[in-house]
């Protein structure tokens, strides 16, 4: 246990404290207590990058469950430290805003910020552990977390439904994980990260490879919000604004990334990784930019907004990851897209943060975020508005922000794609900068949309639930430290070039540099008149004009939304699955224990038949078969025909008689047999039962009249092939004996060792008197069992 | 009109005694001979059944006032208590021993400690079949 363990498990520690200071410091915002521990941890990780950037890698290990390979094992590398400075830099301002942003009065803060440290812990567990098992335990909590802090309002519906949608998906994919970790683990033998890096080159053929990878794959996609499973994070935007902020742009949904970045050594050896990953983020990134144009709510197109931005930063690791197929290592020609996807990383977490606050105080000082209904807000939330420019810009990739650095690195790396000639590439691979250019014309209309909508136009005072004002400063320090962020990256990006993205490069890249090199990251707003400029340009000028003739074509968005809702197939989904399985189990769970005793008889004669046939065990064998005499013949008769004619007694009487019958000739056959004790009980026993029976008749509901027992062919079936099945079987266990049996040593020791000449009752009292005394035992219960129904009949009236 | 089963009553006076010795026939000749506690309880069971038939519930509770609940846990005492009482001889659960005696009365006589649990087995039976006798009698 270092002191790194404790910074990760610091918030947790916190969490404890927090009903304290809520419940007896109520004159106080609980916030405040919090704010220092983020701000403590972001100054306590930034002394790394020291180290780092030198490629040192800090480890840390304590035993957590040693006999399972399962330690508490935390390494920060590049990779990790990028993500750590995120988590705890934007968790910091979040918690900031949030002091701000949330009543004390009217807010339960204590469950707020619980919820918020948890997810803390969980998040910097993910990102340091290199363990998977502890990875995936922290990634478990952070779905967990994120569950709790999308329902914080539970008494909303709407809240509910996307906890509980964010919930059903993201644990999907986190159970898929929880398989390709093992997988991984029968592979490698170990769950350790940095050691399964090592043995990748071996295991790349290994028949479970594939599986593995698409399990992961899968982990992190419903992590990140990829297309297809994209659909619950703009249902996760019901939570309160800081957590939108914190979780659903900045963080969490970063940690699919980070999956994926951290197994890229692993699992890129495979053309399929390259394939998936940048395939399913280009979709995205469509996706989610064109379906971002047609939201009315700022969140809503923040939160279509950060599915385009992960898919882009999906489809910049996928490309990137091809360069580990290249050896050379020819001025960072096709690792373009892995420093453009680690920098945009960063820049979206800067330029995202800093919108969804700014569309958190759109919300409550103005009381809605429909853009319907906002507009001409520039004159009254100055400040507001200049975060709002400078983020959108940054969004739409318009220089001189950050976003405009990321997006031509971007678009660099998709056009080199053309050069590629690996995995087919060079057939397929022009889609991806085609895609990402229509993509990017959509990321420009939204942005627009989203500012010019909002800030500009005619003010309707009459539709607003508040009248508008500037937002109390508080809130809007932690926007203007994003946004003034957005501009430092834009205009010294090389100050995050050696610091940052070199060394989470080389996490993510491994192996490709020789002693003493580096990655040459180095970010230049101006590369000359290249291919990148004119579609930069491009961008602009036709995002420009569907922007002003919007109106013309958005109906296309009728026609998609209603064929292509994924949420509806969710819905349907769900609703489907629950319909479906209550009507499958309302048919075989039919209450009737005659249908039960069908499937079970059914069942048994499946079993038995099918390993019969399959163990090709039927012997028919009539060597030890005794002679047949004439009395056994007779009572066979008699008890043949006793029992047919039960089946079609009329009367229950006569049934029960006929029972009789059969129990007594039993008894004849223990006789013949030459069993004297089992003959004397069987004859007590039969009439004590018959006795039974009768009483059981007398009492019968008098308007019931006698009538013979229906005919069902299932019946006759089932009960024939019972009857067939278990005398195949007992013909062939008596056709093959293999051991003498041991009635022999109890001939030989009744008398010698027990002093007795029954062996039959000496069985019973002395050699196995242990079954005995259990059997009286089940008596002993019967009877009283039978005494507790009568006697202690309680009246249905007086119970309820 | 009250029916008068005097034949019933006086022949059951006559047969109840040679049931019950033949019960206790059965059960002492259990270990040599077809018998044992458990034919030997459902014989005396018989007996009292008989009764039952030929005189009414609360007539036997009369004669017989046990609580036959209790014979059934005097009976699994018994069979316990045989096999518990092994362990103190540091024998094995339910070891049983024998020896022969040369008693006043009986002369030579094989005494067994299979018969305390027998007794055992047999107290059960009875208890068992008069509780679910009488409890359905009673009941209405």
């Amino acid at each position: 246990m270092s002191l790194l363990h404790l910074a990760i498990i610091s918030p947790l520690l916190l969490a404890l404290l927090v009903p304290i200071f809520y419940r007896y410091f109520r004159q106080i915002h609980t916030g405040w207590f919090l704010l220092p521990l983020p701000i403590l941890l972001f100054i306590y990780f930034l002394q790394f990058i020291s180290h780092t950037k030198n490629g040192e890698v800090i480890t840390e290990t304590a035993p957590w469950i040693p006999s399972f390979g399962v330690d508490f094992a935390v390494r920060i590398d590049g990779l990790g430290l990028l993500f750590a400075l995120l988590i705890t830099g934007i968790g910091s301002l979040v918690v900031l805003y949030s002091v701000y942003y949330l009543s004390k009065e009217h807010e339960k803060l204590n469950t707020f910020y619980i919820y918020l440290l948890l997810f803390m812990t969980a998040m910097l567990g993910v990102v340091l552990s290199d363990n998977l098992i502890v990875l995936y335990a922290f990634w478990e909590l952070t779905s967990f977390s994120s569950f709790l802090l999308i329902g914080y309002w539970y008494h909303r519906e709407r809240s509910r439904y996307g906890a509980q949608k964010s919930m059903i998906i993201t644990v999907l994919g986190g159970l898929s994980m929880l398989g390709g970790i093992l997988l991984l683990h029968i592979m490698t033998g170990t769950f350790n990260i940095s050691e399964i890096i090592l043995q990748s080159g071996d295991i790349v053929n290994h028949v479970l490879f594939i599986p593995a990878m698409l399990c992961f794959l899968l982990g992190a996609f419903t992590k990140s919000a990829q297309f297809p499973f994209h659909i619950w994070l703009p249902d996760a935007m019901e939570a309160p604004t800081p957590v939108s902020a914190y979780l659903h742009s900045a963080t969490m949904v970063k940690a699919g990334i980070y999956l994926v970045a951290r197994m890229t050594p692993v699992f890129a050896h495979d053309g399929i990784w390259i394939w998936l990953v940048a395939g399913f983020g280009i979709v995205t990134l469509f996706w989610g930019s064109f379906s971002a144009v047609k939201q009315t709510d700022l969140k809503g197109i923040l939160a279509f907004s950060t599915v385009s931005q992960l898919g882009m930063i999906m489809s910049l690791l996928g490309i990137g990851a091809a360069a580990l197929h290249y050896p050379q290592l020819d001025d960072s020609f096709y690792t373009v897209a892995t420093t453009a996807a680690v920098f945009h990383l960063v820049n979206h977490a800067t330029f995202k943060g800093s919108l969804f606050m700014v569309a958190g105080i759109i919300d409550h000082e103005t009381g809605t975020r429909d853009i319907r209904r906002l507009g001409g807000l520039m004159n009254f939330m100055p400040i507001t508005f200049t975060l709002a420019i400078i983020g959108t810009f940054s969004m739409a990739g318009i220089p001189p922000f950050n976003g405009f650095l990321s997006k031509e690195m971007f678009f660099t790396g998709m056009v080199r794609v053309l050069e590629m000639d690996i995995f087919n590439l060079e057939t397929w691979g022009f889609l991806f900068p085609v895609i990402a250019w229509i993509a990017s014309v959509f990321t420009f209309i939204y942005s627009m949309v989203l500012l010019f909508k909002t800030f500009t136009g005619k003010h309707q005072p009459d539709k607003l639930p508040k009248t508008p004002h500037e937002a109390p400063i508080g809130l809007l320090i932690s926007p203007i430290i994003l946004a003034s962020l957005v501009i430092v990256f834009g205009f010294f990006p090389n100050i995050l070039s050696h610091n940052i993205i070199s060394p989470a490069m080389e996490s993510i890249l491994p192996g490709l540099l020789v002693e003493g090199q580096a990655f040459d990251v180095h970010i230049y707003f101006w590369h000359g008149f290249t291919v990148e400029l004119f579609m930069t340009i491009g961008v602009i000028a036709l995002g420009t004009l569907l922007y002003f003739t919007y109106p013309k074509w958005s109906r296309v968005y009728g026609i998609f939304t209603e064929r292509f809702s994924l949420n509806r197939a969710y819905d349907s989904l769900i609703e489907n699955s629950q319909t479906g399985s209550y009507n499958f189990t309302k048919t075989y769970m039919n209450g009737s224990i005659r249908t039960y005793l069908v499937y079970i008889f059914s069942f048994f004669v499946f079993i038995l038949s099918v390993s019969l046939v399959a163990k090709n065990a039927f012997v028919y064998d009539t060597s030890n078969v005794s002679q047949i005499r004439i009395y056994e013949i007779i009572i066979v008769l008699i008890m043949a025909i006793a029992s047919v004619t039960i089946l079609f007694a009329k009367s229950r009487l006569t049934a029960i008689i006929l029972l009789g019958a059969v129990g007594y000739s039993v008894a004849l056959f223990f006789v013949v047999f030459r069993a004297p004790d089992l003959a004397l009980t069987q004859l007590v026993i039969e009439t004590v039962s018959v006795a039974l029976f009768l009483l059981c008749f007398y009492h019968l509901p008098k308007k019931r009249h006698e009538e013979r027992m229906s005919f069902k062919l299932t019946n006759l079936l089932i009960s024939i092939a019972v009857g067939a099945v278990f005398t195949l079987i007992a013909l062939s266990a008596h056709s093959s004996k293999f051991f003498e049996p041991i009635s022999q040593y109890y001939v030989e020791n009744t008398y010698e060792k027990a002093a007795g000449k029954n062996m039959v009752n000496v069985i019973l009292v002395d050699f196995r008197g242990f079954d005995t005394l259990f059997e009286i035992c089940v008596l002993g219960i019967a009877a009283l069992g039978i005494y507790a129904m009568i006697k202690l009949r309680m009246t249905r009236g007086k119970e309820g | 009109m009250k029916i008068n089963d005097v034949i019933l009553q006086t022949a059951t006076k006559l047969v109840l005694f040679v049931i019950i010795l033949f019960s206790i026939h059965l059960f002492f000749a259990g270990h040599y001979y077809p018998g044992g506690g458990f034919i030997g309880g459902l014989m005396t069971a018989a007996a009292i059944v008989l009764l039952l038939l030929a005189f009414d519930l609360k007539t036997v509770a009369k004669i017989l006032p046990f609580d036959f609940k209790k014979v059934t846990a005097i009976g699994l005492l018994f069979a316990v208590g045989t096999g518990a009482g092994a362990l103190l001889f540091d024998a094995p659960f339910l070891t049983h021993a024998f020896t022969d005696a040369y008693l006043p009365l009986l002369g030579k006589t094989s005494l067994h400690t299979a018969v305390l649990f027998d007794i055992g087995v047999y107290l059960v039976v009875i208890g068992v079949t008069l509780t679910i006798i009488q409890t359905i009698g009673e009941s209405e």
